[in-house]
């Protein structure tokens, strides 16, 4: 019997109150996500049950207890507030995936601070962008990225302090910088967790638009009532489980359900601090018997592409139930992975703002392959016309809507109130996203209502990519789309104009693809760029984006009217 | 064939490593699974030696497993070019 039992009977009359009382919170409770994801796992005399195994790319495996949950985030709440780091002060933390990164993203919550996780992978631009616009008070990093911090850290005004998690009692700080090791740390038995509100903030996440810079979706610490029973009747974790969510904590799915999820529950999690190898994942849930395994589409369709021979190798006979996020996931994989797993992927739908899941397939209720599911318990969702009222015809698409008043909806954009409040029109959440419904209620993705590029679950924003491009010498404009891809949903393409002088080839399109990747990512690196004479724009001298995507993708190109020359 | 070797090795190093860096890289390092190359950038690396030495590798050959140290690249390589 699943977690969630009768979906029909969940969604009639529930009321976000059953999550609250589930995890023991009443309206006067002192609220904090750093306590509920262990103190109280703990008070319920499970101290001592597996929290995490770790395992490192070399295969080296680590466990830590719930007990070592609470006092090792106890040590970085402490040692936070020993530097003078207040309540809703930022503190930015860029780790892979080592333990530290889970240890200190509940001290910081603990003490008050907003957790604001940043993707392992970013280069300067990239962190000095979300530093800088999230006035980051402290920086938690290790010796392999410290580089980056350092050649950035002189235009952070007030920053006050940069954590260097080391066991190496040689490694040589610079100014405003400490070495730390929260194993090796005196333990803090007892820390005074800071009282949070259903509204005190989170967790600070950076996601991508079509303009501008990319936008902090503001979280509070009533999100955890979402984050909670979307983790119990989406991914149906029980106690007994051994779960493993593939995410990296630099995004959001890494930490609603790679942290507060699964430790609300008292779950033990696996974590896997190594690059994708299909022999490696598959090794892994077989060594660990892991039963639930939380996923993302490109993930899946490199595992597809591997082969069915691999898959008899292992024994994962262990897993009971798979779930995928962070693009659409295609009807292909659903029917391929019920055949080679004999379990079929349930697709989720969420978002950075949104916070949890809210569109699912549920475990117990048909799985429509090529679906996004239905709303969860508590979210109303429709989709809208071009004026924002609800399409009642079944099978129009139109786009995605979400009742706003669920517990982990984003709060605000950090600095940026006008773009949040655009986000809403007559009464309702935009998405940005399109899909139709069908006379069940189950919805359907069609695609983005805007330029951002979906890559592998990740949003990149062409601004940037644009932005950083005008940085090279060479380049004079450029025009960043999603090009369709196999296994990425899509991947970067970029159309290049050279400044006089400079002659299109094979090294110089290197040099850009690489000059990208340093700036921001390894996501917004171009994987092919077109040297053109020129960019097709509007009379207004707008580059015109979407003629050229419909070019790519040989789709109709629409209106020409406002084209500057044709 | 050391030629070649030391052209990958000396990339990675140039593209994929701070100037500084003391790290050591043979043809056994762990690239992929250690992080020094993720998935999306093996496409520099790929098209690096696509472009280097005029051949086209399909994708389905361009695993993760292939890339994951110079030891694996230059058996791939094998495939395509005589070193």
């Amino acid at each position: 019997m699943s977690n969630i039992g009768s979906y029909e009977e969940k969604y009639k009359g529930f009321d976000w109150s059953f999550a609250r009382k589930e995890l023991g919170c009443k309206d006067s409770t002192p609220l904090n996500i750093g306590f509920y994801c262990s103190d109280r796992i703990c008070q319920q005399g499970k101290g001592g049950k597996i929290a995490m195994i770790w395992e490192g790319y070399k295969g080296e495996v680590e466990k830590f207890t719930f007990d070592d949950l609470r006092i090792y985030s106890n040590n970085y709440a402490h040692l936070l507030k020993s530097f003078g780091i207040k309540e809703r002060e930022r503190v930015f933390i860029f780790m892979e995936r080592v333990p530290d990164l889970y240890f200190s993203f509940l001290g910081i919550l603990k003490m008050g601070g907003i957790v604001a996780p940043l993707f392992s992978a970013f280069g300067e631009e990239s962190l000095l962008t979300r530093l800088e616009d999230g006035n980051a008070s402290a920086i938690i990093t290790i010796p392999k990225l410290i580089k980056k911090i350092r050649r950035i850290k002189d235009q952070l005004p007030q920053l006050k302090k940069i954590i260097i998690v080391t066991d190496d009692e040689n490694f040589k700080s610079e100014e405003k910088e400490t070495s730390f090791s929260a194993k090796k740390a005196k333990r803090v038995e007892k820390f005074d967790i800071f009282p949070g509100t259903f509204e005190t903030p989170s967790v600070l996440h950076y996601t991508s638009g079509t303009t501008g810079k990319p936008k902090g979706a503001l979280h509070v610490h009533s999100s955890i009532f979402a984050q909670y029973l979307t983790t119990k009747w989406c991914l149906d974790l029980k106690p007994d489980d051994i779960y493993w969510c593939t995410a990296d904590p630099g995004w959001v799915t890494g930490t609603s359900y790679g942290i507060i999820g699964p430790w609300s529950l008292g779950i033990t999690q696996v974590v896997l601090d190594s690059g994708f190898q299909v022999g490696k994942w598959y090794n892994l849930i077989q060594k660990h018997r892991i039963t639930v395994w939380y996923s993302a589409p490109t993930a899946i369709r490199l595992l597809m592409k591997e082969g069915e021979e691999i898959v008899k190798k292992y024994d994962l006979s262990s897993l009971r139930h798979l779930c995928s996020v962070g693009e659409p996931l295609n009807a292909e994989a659903v029917t391929w992975s019920k055949k080679v797993y004999g379990l079929p992927f349930h697709d989720t739908y969420w978002q950075t703002e949104t916070g949890a899941i809210v569109i699912s397939n549920y475990p117990g209720m048909e799985v429509r392959p090529g679906s996004m599911g239905k709303p969860f318990p508590g979210i109303v969702a429709t989709v809208l016309d071009s004026s924002y009222n609800p399409i009642n015809k079944t099978g129009s698409a139109g786009l995605i809507a979400l009742k706003p008043g669920w517990p982990s909806m984003f709060r605000n954009y950090w600095n940026n109130p006008a773009t949040y409040d655009s986000k809403f029109k007559n009464g309702w959440y935009i998405t940005g996203d399109r899909a139709s419904i069908d006379k069940n209620g189950y919805f359907w993705f069609v695609g983005r209502d805007d330029d951002v590029i979906n890559t592998a679950g990740h949003l990149v924003s062409p601004f940037e990519v644009e932005s950083a491009l005008l940085e090279h010498p060479a380049v004079a404009e450029s025009a960043a789309i999603g090009k369709p891809d196999p296994i990425n949903l899509e991947v970067v393409k970029v159309f290049v104009a050279l400044k006089s002088g400079f002659e299109k080839s094979d090294d110089l399109e290197l040099e850009i693809m690489n000059f990208i990747r340093k700036r921001l990512s390894p996501l917004a690196m171009p994987q092919e760029i077109e040297f053109v004479d020129s960019l097709p724009k509007t009379r207004s001298g707008k580059i015109m984006r979407r003629l050229l995507r419909a070019q790519e993708r040989g789709e109709p190109i629409g209106d020409l009217s406002t084209l500057e020359n044709d | 064939m050391d030629d070649v070797k030391q052209i990958i090795i000396d990339y990675i190093r140039k593209e994929f490593l701070e100037d500084d860096s003391d790290m050591e890289i043979n043809e056994n390092t762990s690239l992929i699974s250690s992080g020094i190359v993720d998935s999306f950038s093996m496409v520099s690396l790929k098209t690096f030696l696509e472009k280097k030495y005029k051949i086209q590798i399909p994708d389905t050959k361009a695993t993760p497993e292939a890339f994951d140290s110079v030891k694996h690249i230059m058996s791939l390589l094998k495939e395509y070019v005589n070193i």
